[in-house]
């Protein structure tokens, strides 16, 4: 059975309202034959009504009432779609310039990010705005659709001059893989088929590339880290003394026989036996979800982090991090905020506002630093107990945090250790 | 070794997560449990989550009292064998204790009055988290949900006031009376669950796989023949090999003419067909954002 070979990719999008974004993933479900047939008739009539010629694509990725009547799409939309050999999830989000929460969270867990230039206008202030973002949030693989082509005559010239330029402004970006594809989504060039208009262009199509993008070593594989969500204790006759530590390894490969240390109490033992209802496992690595066993009787609770004994996290109630902020009450200097680590949660201050940073320039605002809604900034925070913490850019697990409202509950801001 | 899982195995594992994250985060959490192979794959998958203790929050079916009866004897046996707790909560009730009316005429359907005797079940049992089955594939309004979707003390859905959900860190925190629903399978697609539960050699419930039953058509739409709905004049009962591909209450749930007899048979039908499986659900027929609607209501 082929399916059980098949991978999970994730991948962001992200363009201003007229790149065509809607259209492109229109086009990625429609050519690679993910539309049903009700599917495309409720659009087909959507688009009658609209007074629309042609069948609208982009009405396929507009989900909500209020969106379809704006034309505008104003939240992340998760999309489905898969080939033979990945499935895709697509975390579709609005380039509106109000929108950069949405951006950051659609590429929170995304293996690829799609940004998206229109040929005529080249890289834009949003482009930029996109790749930043993009390369903050560590997005390990980055593919610059230069769209509209079929509106510039599919020209080599226009397509390697928003390449350059583009490239000139990555040198001061952290992005490790970046690729340029010349497409039209809306006459399907180079999205699912080769462009028979662009001859000059010999690289691989949109979807030849995403179905061939070496994902498999885009999680940590060398720290081991594994946070504890949940203790299982059955408590009956057959499994009297059972005390199990469910989590999922956030970082590392782990191994029956592993010599560990258990955060934050400090007491070392041995893994005596890694769980599944599928039986014993030989070793467990991310993103599974496993049931750990100790050789000895030590207490640990949610909250806890095992990891080897020569390969620690930061233990540490200080740090920095970028923070993007999400509410219309701008970040409080000084405030208070409960914190959400791995499984671990806790309160904390703002000690200090860095810098806000423009996220079209990648400017360092020392003067202006109020943090509001859809800004990102470097702050120091002061935590009110000890977090068991990598650097981002490391484990980006093990490196993320978000802030919740202690009035609201509502996540306010998500939070990247530097 | 080669340290990727396939999707399959992914999937699993975000789902056992959240459940965990579930159990972890919220006092008194319950499984809706609507008989569907959905609700069937989270029990399975809670069972994974909690293996070998057993599953820490009770089920909750929904009954309208328009079931097929292969739901409840499938429900039973689950229940027994999982160990699990069940709690019934009855539309009949909430119409005869004048919560609810009826609906009247051919069309008539209980799947509205379901959201009633829900909400009034979460809040007899003062459940703070309610495990549900949809996934985001499903339907357009379906899209945007999050994992943990908030709910305002009258259990209804504000889209446009979602918490951001990144990483894998949920925010359960919530003022009292408030609830979340909770939907651990959000990034499945129809194919990834019968994938799954062929790999996984899950058993279901008879009517998903053809089965003779006596059918008729309604707007496009195959229905079983049986006491709760009232024919039109001209629509004729034809007996045929059809299947479910959702179940749900028998007014509105539509089969499908089919020859898939096993799973496998099942996953081929579906990679090929050329309909949502909501294509067969009258109640979502009866507006374009019908399902935005209900949600917004506080439905599933």
């Amino acid at each position: 059975m082929d399916y059980q070979s098949s991978e999970l990719c994730r991948f962001t999008t992200a363009g201003s309202v007229d790149d065509g974004k809607s259209t492109l993933i229109g086009r990625m479900l429609y050519d690679s034959k993910s539309i049903f047939q009700d599917q495309m008739e409720q659009i087909e009539a959507s688009s009658l009504r609209r007074g629309e010629s042609e069948v609208n694509l982009a009405l396929l990725t507009d989900g909500l009432k209020s969106e379809r009547e704006q034309g505008i799409t104003i939240d992340v939309a998760y999309r489905y779609f898969a080939t033979p050999k990945r499935k895709f999830i697509i975390a579709d989000t609005p380039g509106h310039i109000q929108y950069t929460r949405n951006m950051v969270t659609g590429a929170s867990t995304a293996n690829v990010a799609l940004v998206l230039v229109d040929a005529r206008n080249g890289v834009v202030e949003q482009t930029r705005r996109h790749a930043i973002i993009a390369s903050l949030l560590q997005i390990p693989h980055l593919v610059v659709c230069i769209n509209k082509m079929d509106l510039v005559d599919y020209s080599e010239d226009v397509y390697e001059g928003i390449k350059e330029d583009f490239e000139k402004f990555a040198a001061k970006l952290d992005v490790k893989d970046v690729h340029f594809i010349p497409i039209s989504a809306l006459k399907g060039d180079n999205v699912v088929h080769r462009s028979e208009k662009m001859d000059w262009y010999d690289g691989s199509t949109l979807m030849y590339y995403l179905e061939n993008v070496h994902i498999a070593s885009d999680y940590n594989f060398i720290d081991p880290r594994f946070p504890v969500q949940y203790v299982v204790r059955p408590n009956t006759d057959e499994h009297h003394d059972y005390r199990g530590y469910a989590g999922r390894v956030a970082g590392g490969i782990m191994k029956k026989g592993d010599d560990i240390i258990v955060l934050p109490s400090g007491f070392t033992s041995k893994i005596k036996k890694i769980d599944s209802f599928d039986g014993e496992l030989e070793e467990a690595f991310p993103p599974m979800s496993v049931t750990v066993l100790l050789e000895d009787n030590i207490d640990i609770s949610r909250g806890d982090m095992i990891v080897r004994v020569n390969n620690q996290p930061e233990v540490t109630q200080d740090m920095d991090i970028m923070i993007s902020w999400f509410n219309e009450r701008p970040l409080i200097s000084n405030g208070k905020y409960t914190i959400m680590h791995t499984t671990q949660e806790a309160r904390c201050m703002i000690k200090d506002i860095k810098y806000r940073l423009d996220i079209n320039t990648l400017h360092r605002d020392l003067e202006n630093k109020e943090i509001k809604m859809n800004d990102i900034g470097r702050v120091t925070l002061r935590i009110t107990k000890p977090l068991f913490v990598d650097a981002y850019r490391k484990n980006r697990i093990t490196g993320s945090v978000i802030l919740v409202d202690e009035g609201t509950n509502e996540t306010v801001g998500a939070g990247m250790i530097i | 070794m080669d340290y990727q899982l396939n999707h399959l195995k992914e999937l699993e594992s975000e789902s056992i997560f959240i459940l965990r994250e579930v159990a972890s985060q919220f006092e008194n959490p319950v499984l809706m449990f609507s008989g569907g192979k959905d609700s069937i794959l989270m029990v399975y998958l809670a069972q994974k989550a909690f293996y070998p203790g057993k599953i820490p929050f009770p089920l909750l079916h929904i009954d309208t009292g328009h079931n097929f009866d292969e739901t409840i004897a499938y429900r039973d046996a689950l229940v027994k064998k999982t160990g699990a707790r069940l709690i019934v909560g009855s539309v009949q009730e909430a119409i005869d204790k004048g919560m609810v009316v009826e609906e009247k005429g051919v069309n008539a359907s209980r799947n509205g009055l379901q959201t009633v005797a829900l909400l009034e079940a979460l809040e007899k049992g003062k459940y703070d988290a309610a495990l549900g089955g949809a996934r985001r594939d499903e339907e357009k309004a379906r899209a945007k949900e999050r994992f943990f979707s908030h709910r305002d003390e009258f259990g209804q859905w504000d889209p446009k006031n979602q918490r951001p959900e990144l990483w894998n860190l949920f925010n359960a925190k919530k003022q009292y009376g408030e609830h979340f629903r909770v939907f651990p399978i959000s990034n499945w697609t129809e194919l990834d669950v019968w994938q799954y539960l062929a790999m996984e050699k899950v058993e279901l419930p008879s009517l998903y796989y053809a089965h003779k039953r006596d059918v008729f058509e309604r707007d496009g739409v195959l229905l079983a023949d049986c006491d709760f709905i009232q024919k039109k004049p001209g629509e004729v009962v034809k007996n045929m090999m059809v299947r479910c591909r959702t179940i749900g209450d028998m007014t509105c749930t539509g089969v499908w003419p089919s020859n898939a007899t096993t799973t496998e048979d099942i996953i081929e039908e579906v990679a090929t067909t050329r309909m949502t499986e909501r294509g067969g659900r009258t109640d979502d027929k009866r507006s374009e954002t019908a399902m935005e609607d209900r949600k917004k209501k506080g439905y599933f």
